[in-house]
Parts: C-alpha cells; structure tokens; sequence
C-alpha cells in the first residue's frame, strides 16, 4: 500500500487557483460598461454562435470568460435558478445578488472540494430604475465575489484592460461612446477590433420587460465607424 | 432556492415544464385529482367564449371578460386572451384556475427555451408544446376542469398567420381560418363563419370578432357582452410581424357603439312586433270578444 504525499493546503489552492487562471488567461477578456440608459457588456469574441454574454432574467445578463462549456452550465443553471423563483414567487423577487451568491457558492464549494476547479469568471449584470442601482457582480472561479459600480473586466489581461477603461470612463455616457470606449480598451493600443471580432448586448431600461438586447454585427459597424 | 444544476444524463434540457417536475413545484400533477369521486364535482370558476380570425397581416384573437361559477357571475373582468411570446397569443377557455397556470406556464416555458437555447421555437413546436399541457391535465379535465386554449401566431419562417384549436385530450388541430373554443363558440363561430373572406383587413377582422362575441353573448348566458356602463370590454389583440398587440379599450368601445348603432338602426327598421303576453296578467282586454 502506497500513502499519499503530504501537500500542505496552501500548496493545494495555490495549485488550483494558477490552474484556473491559466485556463481563463488562453481566452479573450470581455468589459462591462454603465451607461446612461443602462449596461453594455462587450466582448471579444469571433464566434457568432457560441455566446459569452446572454440574458438570465427581465433585468439581468450573464457573461462568461474561459471554458466554454463550464460557464455555459453555470449560464443555464442560472436561467432555471431565476425562472423558477420568478415562478414560485414573482417576476420582480428576481435579483443578480441572490444569484451571485448562489453562483459564488458553487464556484467556491467546487474549487476546494472537486478535482478541478472552474476555469471561468463570470458577471451577473443587473439594471436597476436608476442609473445608481445598476448592479455589476463579479465572480471568480474561486467564489470570490466583487461588487463593481461603473465598469468591469473578466478575463486574462483584465488588469490592463481596466486601467484603460479607468482613464476614458466618465459617468452618464451614451451607449455609443461607451461602446467605443470599451472597444478601445479591449484592443489595446496596438490592435484594431471589428464588428465581426466582438459580440455586444445591453442591458436597456428603455428596452420594455425584457431589458436585454443584442446589437447586431450591422449596428456595432455603424456605431464604431462613427468618428 | 439553491442553483439547479443536473448530471448531464439528468438534465431536463429547454423544458420547464419538466425542470418544474424535477424540482417538485409541478402545477396539476394528475394522482392529486384521483382522489375526488366523480359525483363531488365543485362548482369552480369558468371562462368562456374567445375566438381567434386569420387576416392579411396575421390573426386576430379576442375573448369576452365574464367567469362565472354555476349560475353566478364568478368575475366581470377576468382576461382570457395572453400574449404567448412576441409573435404568438394564447386564449383560454374552462376552469379558469387551471387554465391562467396553464398559461403562466406555457408563457414561462416559451421565454426559457429561447434564453437556454438561444433562440425561439418554431411556431409548430410552441403549438405542441401547449398540445402536450392541454394532454397532461387530462385527468383534471376528467374531473370537470377541463382547459381548451386556442392558440394563434404569425409564423416568422412562413411569414403568415396561423391558428390552433385544441380538445381536452390535448389534440392540435391547425384551422385555416377561424377557430373559437368555449361555450358561446357555437354562436361566435357562425358568424366568423358567414362573415369571413380572404385577405380581411385588420380593422374588418377586429369587426368581425367583436360582432361574433356580441352575437355569442346574446345567445349564451355565460359569454358577456359589452359593458359600457363599467366601462369593460372584450379584449382584442392582433400578432402580425411587428408582434402581439392589444387593441386599446378605447378604439373596442368605439367599434362596439358602431356595431349597437346599427343593429339598433336594423330593429328600427323592421319594427317588430313585441309578443303579448296580456292574456295572462288577468287584464281585461278592450279588443276582447264581450266588447263587440
């Protein structure tokens, strides 16, 4: 009989943790941006079937980075999570804190306990009636949950890319200059993103009871070729 | 209410129906209703009359505001035309109970099989899918609760409207025309019947659905009419490609006055001879045969 090897537990997170983010650093990073009607969320992504950003509820989107189909499960979970409560209760008991804990319990009890930990890191986005109630939630793969105010990044260079986003961001902008700016700082100063390379959806008050909305190819073309 | 996450054997897929199963909140699961005897059958809450009419755009659906329990008036004002999703309606008739969960659901199951799978089911496949509620409560309607929806939509892919009926055993039948369902049906049929021409327009098709509830509730105690003095009025929705859209009370009380107005000027017209009835009221009658 063989014993196992003593690894201390710091060891062992720290192991998983660099897994993890190895893992999500191999995809392209994504940034969600307050505007003055709502939320933007845009990422950059050259699959236009594959989504990385999608609706949950009435006022609530979801976005993933890193492994596919481990945010995806993590997506339906929560569709089914918010439909039945919005079920069981009402439409308007629904809400991306709840949701955000229930997705950074998972996260946390499948980082310490499985054999892998999730190699994603995921956004619960809601807007509120107000522009300052608008809710930016993001989750690591660990369960660490941060709660944003007026933009953020999920993904491998998200460093980067929030310290370009913290210096063109101003308070109350239009979607289309939120946009411009989000793709700006996703590209960085040495590359150029097209319409083809991004996926983009808000999340609009304006927007009826279902707030969510994707912009197609044409409509980001139009807004990006603006000056 | 924790995360509901299944084995990839076990998940439930698109259908929230069944994810309502698995999580023990299904609405009429069918061993609750064995337990009534035939004979103790409740006296429960009714909708009646809706009809649904295809025209150029696409279908127009309406349905009367009364519910009624036994011989009560249940409810003035209870709605039986629902949107389904944007390009879909959904009309009711039955126990009215069963019937709104019926709806709740199926609103319920359209939105999350478009948001899990990303896109909206086909117009044929939301149809069945309402076919397979109307089956599965079969064992309610066996015990007097019976639900016979209609359902109505413009088919994006064939770019027409189309229309549904339903029996209580869940059989989907697609009607090229017209279709009505609950018990003033008979009356509102016939006259969609006598009234219907291909290519109607929108306005010709409201009218026609408005003159046939009108005739429906004339005849059937359990179908309302219109009722201007509080103000309630059937409701009336047409789903072109622009999507499902209710018709303002305002303009259905207008088109119901045009519609009185002309009936009314019709009866002038004719001048019909009211029956007497004065044999009986013990009256003595003047024409009657001692005077002579």
């Amino acid at each position: 009989m063989t014993m196992p090897f003593y690894v201390a537990p710091e060891q062992v997170m720290k192991d998983r943790a660099d897994y993890a983010r190895k893992g999500i650093a191999r995809g392209r990073s994504l940034a969600a941006v307050v505007f003055n009607d709502g939320i933007l969320i845009c990422a950059e992504n050259p699959s236009s079937t594959l989504r990385k950003v999608s609706e949950i509820y009435d006022r609530i989107a979801f976005a993933g980075v890193g492994k596919y189909n481990e945010f995806d499960q993590l997506r339906i979970a929560g569709v089914r999570h918010a439909d039945l409560k919005g079920y069981a209760f009402s439409r308007e008991d629904v809400d991306a804190r709840s949701l955000a804990n229930q997705y950074a319990q998972i996260l946390g009890q499948i980082f310490t306990h499985e054999m892998k930990p999730m190699e994603v890191e995921i956004l619960v986005a809601e807007i509120g009636d107000d522009p300052d109630d608008n809710q930016l939630f993001h989750i690591l793969y660990d369960g660490t949950v941060m709660d944003e105010r007026n933009f953020t990044v999920l993904g491998g260079e998200a460093e980067a890319i929030a310290e370009r986003l913290e210096a063109s961001f101003e308070p109350g902008m239009t979607l289309e200059r939120a946009l411009a700016v989000a793709v700006k700082a996703l590209a960085g100063p040495d590359r150029e993103l097209s319409a083809e390379d991004l996926e983009v959806a808000t999340l609009t008050r304006t927007n009826g009871r279902r707030a969510f909305r994707r912009l197609s190819d044409d409509e980001v073309r139009g807004i990006l070729s603006r000056p | 209410m924790t995360l509901p996450l299944f084995k990839p054997w076990e998940d439930p897929g698109p259908d929230f129906a069944a994810l309502l199963r698995r999580s023990g909140m299904e609405p009429f699961p069918a061993s609750r209703f064995e337990l009534l005897g035939g004979d103790e059958r409740l006296i429960i809450t009714h909708g009646t009359t809706v009809c649904a009419v295809r025209f150029a755009d696409g279908v127009v659906m309406a349905g009367d505001r009364r519910a009624t329990a036994g011989n009560f008036i249940a409810h003035r004002a209870i709605e039986k035309v629902f949107p389904a999703d944007r390009h879909s309606g959904v009309a009711i008739a039955g126990a009215a109970g069963p019937a709104m969960e019926m709806v709740k659901v199926f609103q319920l199951q359209l939105e999350h099989y478009e948001k899990v799978e990303g896109q909206a089911l086909s117009l044929e496949g939301k149809a069945n899918q309402l076919g397979q509620m109307v089956r599965n409560h079969l064992p309610a309607a066996l015990q007097g609760m019976a639900v016979v929806p209609l359902f109505a939509g413009y088919d994006t892919r064939r770019r027409a409207g189309r229309l549904f009926q339903y029996d209580v055993t869940g059989g989907r039948y697609e009607e090229s025309n017209f279709a009505s369902t609950g018990s003033g049906s008979l009356h509102a049929n016939t006259v969609i019947k006598l009234g219907f021409r291909e290519g109607l327009t929108r306005s010709d098709a409201i009218d026609l659905c408005i003159k046939a509830l009108f005739e429906a509730a004339d005849e059937d105690s359990a179908t309302g009419g219109p009722d201007p003095i509080r103000g309630i009025f059937p409701v009336v929705a047409a789903i072109t490609a622009e999507g499902f859209q209710r018709i303002e009370d305002q303009e259905i009380a207008q088109r119901f006055e045009a519609l009185t107005a002309e009936l009314r000027a019709r009866n002038e017209q004719m001048q019909p001879r009211v029956p007497e009835t004065s044999d009986l009221t013990g009256e003595v009658d003047e024409r009657g045969g001692d005077a002579k």
